[in-house]
């Protein structure tokens, strides 16, 4: 888990939710990419952030989106967050053997705008939270910055400043991660993307 | 009162240091041989220490013992005397437990010593040296040498090679014979030298160091050179960041030449067009 580093953490607001990621890519002490994202977009109003090891980050999202896009064409509706979260658990768990080295985070909001968030460890224990997800490297640092920062029913822009805040200071006190920063909120009609320049060592 | 005060008012270390009495003929209560002793320690008591030890420092050990590790540091010798340049990151295992580390431990105003490794094992050493360096100021009215200093430094830590001593350090000064800069280790290895970078990003720094270095640098010149290899360094390794302590060393002693925030730096730097290498 610590071999590319990374850090992911999701969080809820009112009829909005919020996921952001770091964008170091690392072998060990060593930087490499500064551009790696590790979120990914399922559906228009759902996202799924994968920290962990590189190679298996960008299979996993391969496979995430190709189940995704199964889903959709069998069924022809939109694939919920709940579902999806299933869907992670059990590709997860069919490696419960030899494992996938990503801890996954979901964010996305319901067919009624609901706010959804949830996280799974390596083999798919499901955790679904009502405020905030974390994951990665900097897993610790973020419940820190989480527990202090979060507070129910959070417009999108408090939202993206809280959750901007809570990543960027908690990757400041991680050598593993950071090195830049995405945030998306995703509201009932839009999706908000931005990227946050943020310490270089 | 004093008895109370005396039975309980020393340590482990000053242990040593104390021994005038039981030469018992000397009056003056100055024993120049315990000046110079090495200074002792409270080993614990298992049958092996070293195993103790090594089982406490592991990583894999139930409650590990983290030391302070990553580091970039380097120092050269130039045209104008010496430029020092270090990071301030101290970092747990992946922990960033500091930002602002005083890496350069200022000897005297005439010598500086770099910090790499164990940030405890520097910095009691380094501080045994000054008071060594000061002593023998006071015996033989005149200062230490920076070969003398570091030489010193390095017979200290080899007497406790293999105990687990941890540090990479870089002594430089001026002194009659000019500027000077040593590399010592606790393996007990002392190399004089051009240049040196130590730290887990030092490769990263001799990268930058190698290509821009000339003996005929200007002093600014110079000071740039340290802090960018500097900046570069913290840029792609991990375990060094937070800000660049810089140093001048000149025939009047050492100069501190400021604090620069690598935060801010990298984004000065991406704003300044890059000329050819070559």
């Amino acid at each position: 888990m610590a071999y590319n580093g990374g850090a992911v953490v999701a969080m809820t607001g009112k009829n909005c939710v919020a996921i952001a990621c770091d964008k170091r890519l690392g072998v060990q002490a060593m930087t490499v990419s500064m551009e790696f994202k590790k979120t990914f977009q399922i559906a228009p109003k759902l996202f799924i952030g994968l920290p962990g090891l590189a190679t298996d980050v960008q299979t996993l999202a391969e496979k995430f989106r190709f189940k995704a896009n199964m889903y959709k064409l069998k069924e022809e509706r939109e694939l919920e967050p709940r579902t999806f979260a299933h869907l992670v658990s059990s590709t997860l768990y069919e490696r419960r053997f030899s494992p996938w080295y990503v801890e996954p985070v979901i964010a996305g909001l319901d067919k009624e705008n609901r706010p959804f968030i949830a996280s799974a460890d390596l083999i798919g224990c499901l955790d679904f939270a009502e405020d905030f997800s974390v994951s990665g490297t900097t897993s610790n640092q973020l419940f820190g910055m989480c527990e202090s920062l979060w507070e129910p029913d959070l417009e999108p822009e408090e939202l993206f400043e809280t959750i901007s805040q809570a990543l960027m200071n908690a990757v400041d006190r991680d050598c593993l991660s950071g090195w830049g920063a995405e945030v998306i909120v995703i509201t009932p009609d839009k999706v908000i993307t931005r990227t946050l320049k943020s310490r270089q060592d | 009162m004093d008895t109370l005060v005396s039975k309980y008012a020393h340590t482990a270390s000053s242990a040593s240091f104390d021994t005038a009495d039981n030469l018992g003929d000397n009056l003056a209560g100055w024993d120049a041989a315990s000046q110079f002793a090495l200074p002792t320690f409270d080993i614990p008591m298992v049958a092996n220490p070293m195993d103790f030890l090594r089982a406490h420092t592991d990583a894999s050990a139930e409650n590990h013992i983290r030391i302070q590790h990553g580091t970039t540091t380097l120092a050269f010798k130039f045209q104008g005397g010496i430029v020092v340049a270090v990071d301030s990151r101290a970092s747990g295992g992946s922990y960033i437990a500091s930002g602002t580390v005083k890496k350069v431990i200022e000897i005297n105003p005439y010598l500086l010593g770099t910090m790499a490794g164990g940030a405890a094992d520097c910095q009691y050493w380094e501080r045994e040296l000054g008071r060594r360096c000061r002593l023998y100021e006071l015996r033989n009215k005149e200062r230490i040498s920076v070969a003398a200093a570091s030489k010193v430094l390095s017979n200290m830590v080899y007497d406790y090679k293999g105990m687990g001593l941890s540090m990479g350090t870089m002594i430089t000064g001026w002194d009659k014979t000019g500027p000077h800069l040593f590399y010592v280790d606790a393996n007990g290895t002392r190399m004089k030298g051009e240049r040196f970078s130590v730290g887990s990003g030092s490769t990263y720094a001799y990268g930058v160091l190698d290509t821009g270095y000339d003996y005929n640098l200007s002093i600014p010149d110079a000071l740039e050179l340290g802090r960018r290899a500097i900046y570069h360094a913290t840029h792609r390794d991990a375990y060094s960041g937070g800000s660049i302590n810089l140093y001048h060393v000149k025939e009047s002693g050492w100069e501190y030449k400021g604090n620069h925030d690598v935060g801010e730096l990298h984004w000065e730097y991406q704003a300044i067009p890059k000329g050819p290498i070559v």
